[in-house]
């Protein structure tokens, strides 16, 4: 393919970012309709992928392949198949949704576009990169500016906004830490010195072939585990995520929770599923327990939980863990049904926030005790929330359903029981959804909401946009669901292989403190 | 003939000493109060030519020059490091002269003596027997007790200066009495000559390797011998800081890694597990107490001992891509640390270097707090700075070599630093409470400064997205010299 469609996806948000970082202040109408301009070239160019795509080829396509740090093997090289496709569209409709649901700041305009530019670039990129050491450097990058956006733009309900940046930052930099020692440690041991490389189809090739020692897995994968477990905020490493999203501003916390958090999942099948097999079997069972404890413990909390940010937040942290049983299971059922409802999940987390934040800015309420009543007054609101609260309780003919349904079907014959005790969360979910729904919308009529405006012009975008995703996707789940199935069908024999290893003989050689066999 | 070959091998550090000399000529003739700036303009000048002098002697056929019988090698591995030294040095003169005209009465003095400690450091990368390696630490070392107490206007200057005399007169004491030891046991102070006898094995041996390597951990600020660092660093001027930071610690990296690799190779299964639990104390103790810092100097002087300790991670792997790997990142510290001091120097020429007096510098003076954050994020390693990969480049040879364990550490520490490097950036970028007020003065920096904070700021980011160029120089440095 010769028209580099990726680099352009992934360039495009950052040379807007680079021509509002030199546009003199007053201009900025025109920052937020370069903003935009640069997110719908980017989800046309995406659509105009997921349409394009060879499904039946399968595999990565559309690459791109620059030598850029040759001595560590490390290449920009761009690529991609059924499983990040999915998640490039999510990132995109999100992007545009997050500068949509930014229009009204008026406070520091161009450093916001600036900043929340870079951020979706970083966020999309993530899904484009083939080469583990960019993807690396693309998660990387976002974090610093979500912590300024935060800093400056946030609102300090429960805890100050500072504090509350720093504990993302550091949770998601700590994690990462983790990560990287990870990589690193899979990237010594694929390859001997001097042909080493950082290209994810090479080091998985690398792990089939059995030079990554089983004990080099196991170790590997629990140091990722850690890193995109924070990303994911898998219990216990999700305390950041609940105080991070309430604190951002609206955008931020659409990017965050709807993409940024699924970096970590995809991040798990990508180099945990794909690059170490074993170290994922040997880790199975524990994800399997994590993923419960999300499912019911924050499903739990959430039912507390009267600031309605605070709610969705942790809502978000129990959905995780349907997509970690899904991962868990290693099965190519649940698997699929894992990533399609990371982007269901996207979807509708990233409406869910901007409908809040909408709310938010107008009333300077976010807690079910001051709000009652909106559907009196605002029936797009009303759409976007009804919309949202019933993808998240797993309403058929919504996004989040079948990917849903997927995940049990494929995690029942792994581990019965767990799967039975998260489909409880689903009860949960419906309670505290509907609860808030009840009362917020359908509540009695208060005065002091009558003069306030419903979305209307630029604010109903993100409504717009992701209920067509939201509704499309729920009445078509095959669009979503036959491309993700191309792209987990690759990991068929993978699955295969490690289903008979027995566990014990994983733990040969796992190194001892500092005695790594070499 | 022969002796004119010879003498060109040194031309650099010959051209140094001429520029100081010729400083401070310059220095008599001049009027007091009048031409504060010219000693600034001839040493620039002057370091310039030098530079290229420099660059124009790289070779890339591997051949060494030997002076002095073989007390002074000048290779591709002095020379990178003498490029980097003069890069440093010169920068530092552009933007920190408009600083010296106002705080230093004795400017003249001040270019002289950053002259004979800019030489100290080139004898230190060309050493090549152990007296050369004293006598290049010593012309650096006590140009740099000098430099650190010259605002006599100043009392934290003066106690920087007596500071660092005191402890590093102990540590001077160390390391001759290690050469000493070295001496007596192996009967030769050349490196080739060491590493060719079995007396470093015996008792006295290990113990001259000892207290040498802990005389070179005081040059890098290894804990525990780090505790003139964060007084120094604050009470010095803020260039001489910096040259601290980036000049004194690469030529203390460049000695050190010389002598363990050329002079001391077959005691490296003793050194390297002193270097890694050394590198782990340095990195854990100098991040932990960075945390708690209110003065931007002081808190890079700390970062600057956990820095010292990333590098070493990478010398404890004792091999090619370890040593690479340093090069790389010392090039990249360096330039960061420009960055740095360009804003800092002129925060402590106009305000203060305390957190509060950066608070809302980006509101008023958008430029400087631009300079310090990027100089902050490639020092905490955050791509798409140069520090990113720069670390990538340590921790991957620590890993390889086996030092798994001191990667992980080293990572997990790293990252925590954010926190203290953020906390910088928060003040800078955020929004004032109610209540609470800035200067709203802009930060003036001379045109000097901001070229080469803009000059250094772009190589940082240039170097993280395409790391190849300083990659295959360093690269070319180690092939030459293995």
């Amino acid at each position: 393919m010769s028209f580099p469609i990726l680099s352009i996806i992934l360039l495009t948000p950052l040379a807007a970012a680079g021509i509002i970082a030199v546009l003199p202040k007053r201009f900025h109408d025109t920052m937020r309709q370069l903003a935009a301009l640069a997110m719908i070239i980017t989800l046309l160019l995406t659509l105009f992928l997921y349409v394009d795509y060879d499904m039946a080829a399968g595999g990565m396509q559309y690459t791109e392949y620059v030598p850029w740090v040759t001595d560590l093997g490390i290449a920009y090289s761009l690529g991609i198949d059924g499983i990040s496709l999915p998640l490039l569209l999510l990132s995109s409709a999100v992007g545009i949704a997050a500068v949509f649901s930014s229009w009204r700041i008026e406070h520091r305009t161009k450093e916001y576009f600036v900043l929340l530019l870079i951020l979706i670039a970083g966020v999309s990129g993530a899904f484009l990169a083939r080469d583990l050491f960019l993807f690396l450097l693309l998660c990387e990058m976002v974090v610093v500016p979500a912590y300024i956006m935060v800093l400056i733009w946030g609102s300090s309900e429960r805890i100050p906004k500072s504090e509350a940046a720093m504990k993302m930052t550091i949770f998601l930099l700590v994690g990462s830490a983790f990560m990287l020692v990870g990589v690193i440690l899979l990237y010594v041991y694929a390859f001997p010195a001097g042909m080493r490389t950082f290209d994810l189809t090479a080091l998985s090739m690398a792990s089939v072939s059995g030079s990554i020692p089983y004990g080099v897995q196991v170790i590997a994968f629990l140091l990722l585990l850690v890193g995109f477990g924070s990303h994911l905020s898998m219990f216990p490493f999700h305390i950041w995520s609940p105080d991070g999203y309430s604190a951002a501003p609206t955008a931020v916390s659409m990017v965050n929770a709807g993409v940024l958090k699924k970096i970590g999942g995809y991040a798990l099948i990508r180099i945990g599923f794909f690059i170490l097999p074993f170290g994922a079997k040997f880790w199975a069972p524990v994800i399997a327990i994590l993923a419960t404890i999300n499912v019911v413990y924050a499903s739990y909390v959430a039912l507390a939980q009267k600031d309605i940010k605070y709610m969705i937040s942790y809502s978000s942290v129990s959905h995780m863990g349907y997509v970690l049983l899904g991962l868990a299971a290693l099965d190519v059922v649940s698997v699929t049904g894992a990533i399609a409802y990371m982007v269901a999940h996207g979807i509708m987390i990233a409406l869910f926030f901007s409908q809040v934040g909408y709310v938010y800015d107008m009333t300077d309420a976010r807690s079910t005790d001051d709000l009652w009543g909106l559907a009196h007054y605002m029936p797009h609101i009303t759409t976007g929330f009804m919309l949202a609260g019933l993808c998240a309780l797993g309403l058929p003919g919504l996004i989040g359903f079948i990917p849903e349904f997927t995940i049990f079907v494929g995690a029942f014959r792994e581990f019965p029981a767990l799967t039975v005790i998260s489909v409880f969360g689903i009860i949960f979910t419906a309670f505290y959804v509907l609860r808030m729904l009840a009362k917020v919308l359908f509540g009695r009529r208060i005065a002091a909401f009558e003069g306030i405006p419903d979305e209307r012009h630029t604010d109903v975008v993100p409504l717009v946009v992701l209920g067509v995703f939201l509704i499309g996707f729920g009445i078509f789940p095959s669009l979503l669901m036959d491309m993700v199935s191309s792209g987990v069908e690759p990991l068929r024999p993978l699955f295969d292989l490690v289903r008979d290893a027995p566990m014990i003989s994983l733990l040969q050689g796992v190194p001892i403190w500092g005695g790594f066999p070499k | 003939m022969m002796t004119a070959m010879h003498f060109s091998t040194i031309s650099i550090e010959i051209s140094i000493a001429i520029l100081l000399l010729f400083i401070l000529l310059l220095d008599l003739s001049r009027k007091r109060k009048a031409g504060q700036m010219m000693p600034a303009y001839v040493t620039a000048l002057g370091l310039l030519g030098i530079l290229t002098l420099a660059i124009s002697r790289y070779a890339t056929d591997g051949t060494v020059h030997f002076f002095f019988q073989g007390s002074y090698a000048v290779d591709a591995y002095s020379l990178f490091f003498k490029i980097l030294f003069l890069l440093g040095t010169l920068f530092t003169v552009l933007y920190g002269a408009r600083y010296v005209a106002h705080k230093v009465t004795h400017t003249g003095e001040f270019y002289a003596l950053l002259l004979s400690a800019l030489l100290g450091m080139c004898v230190l990368a060309s050493a090549n027997d152990l007296v050369t390696v004293f006598v290049g630490l010593e012309l650096m070392t006590i140009s740099f007790y000098v430099l650190a107490a010259i605002r006599t206007d100043n009392a934290l200057s003066t106690e920087a200066g007596v500071k660092y005399l005191i402890y590093g007169s102990g540590a001077t004491g160390a390391l001759l009495y290690g050469i000493s030891l070295i001496y007596g046991m192996t009967g030769s102070l050349t490196f080739a000559a060491i590493a060719k006898s079995p007396g470093i094995f015996l008792g006295l041996g290990i113990a001259g390797m000892v207290l040498m390597l802990a005389g070179f951990f005081f040059k890098l600020s290894i804990i525990p011998f780090h505790l003139w660092a964060p007084d120094v660093y604050e009470g010095a001027p803020a260039p001489v800081t910096a040259l601290l930071a980036m000049c004194s610690k690469a030529a203390g990296i460049a000695v050190m890694l010389r002598v363990i690799f050329t002079a001391l190779p077959q005691a490296a299964p003793m050194w390297t597990d002193i270097l890694a639990i050394f590198a782990c104390v340095s990195m854990i103790g100098g991040n932990l107490m960075a945390f708690c810092q209110s003065n931007i100097k002081r808190m890079l002087a700390y970062s600057s001992i956990a820095q010292a300790g990333y590098m070493m991670c990478a010398m404890a792997a004792a091999n090619a891509d370890g040593l690479k790997s340093v090069l790389f990142y010392a090039a990249v510290y360096l330039f960061a640390n420009i960055a740095a001091f360009v804003t800092v120097s002129y925060l402590e020429d106009q305000r203060g270097t305390d957190l509060q007096d950066v608070r809302g510098l980006a509101h008023y003076s958008l430029l400087p707090a631009g300079f310090l954050m990027i100089a902050l994020l490639t020092m905490a390693g955050i791509p798409p700075t140069a520090g990113f990969i720069g670390k990538f480049y340590l921790f991957t040879a620590a890993v390889d070599a086996g030092l798994f364990w001191l990667a992980a550490v080293g990572f997990v520490v790293s990252m925590m630093s954010v926190y203290y490097y953020l906390i910088v950036i928060r003040e800078m970028f955020r929004d004032l409470a109610p209540g609470e007020s800035a200067d709203e003065t802009a930060l003036r920096l001379p045109p000097a400064a901001v070229l080469t904070g803009l000059a250094a700021v772009l190589f940082v980011i240039a170097i993280g997205i395409w790391a190849e160029p300083l990659s295959i120089f360093t690269n070319l440095t180690i092939l030459q010299t293995l």
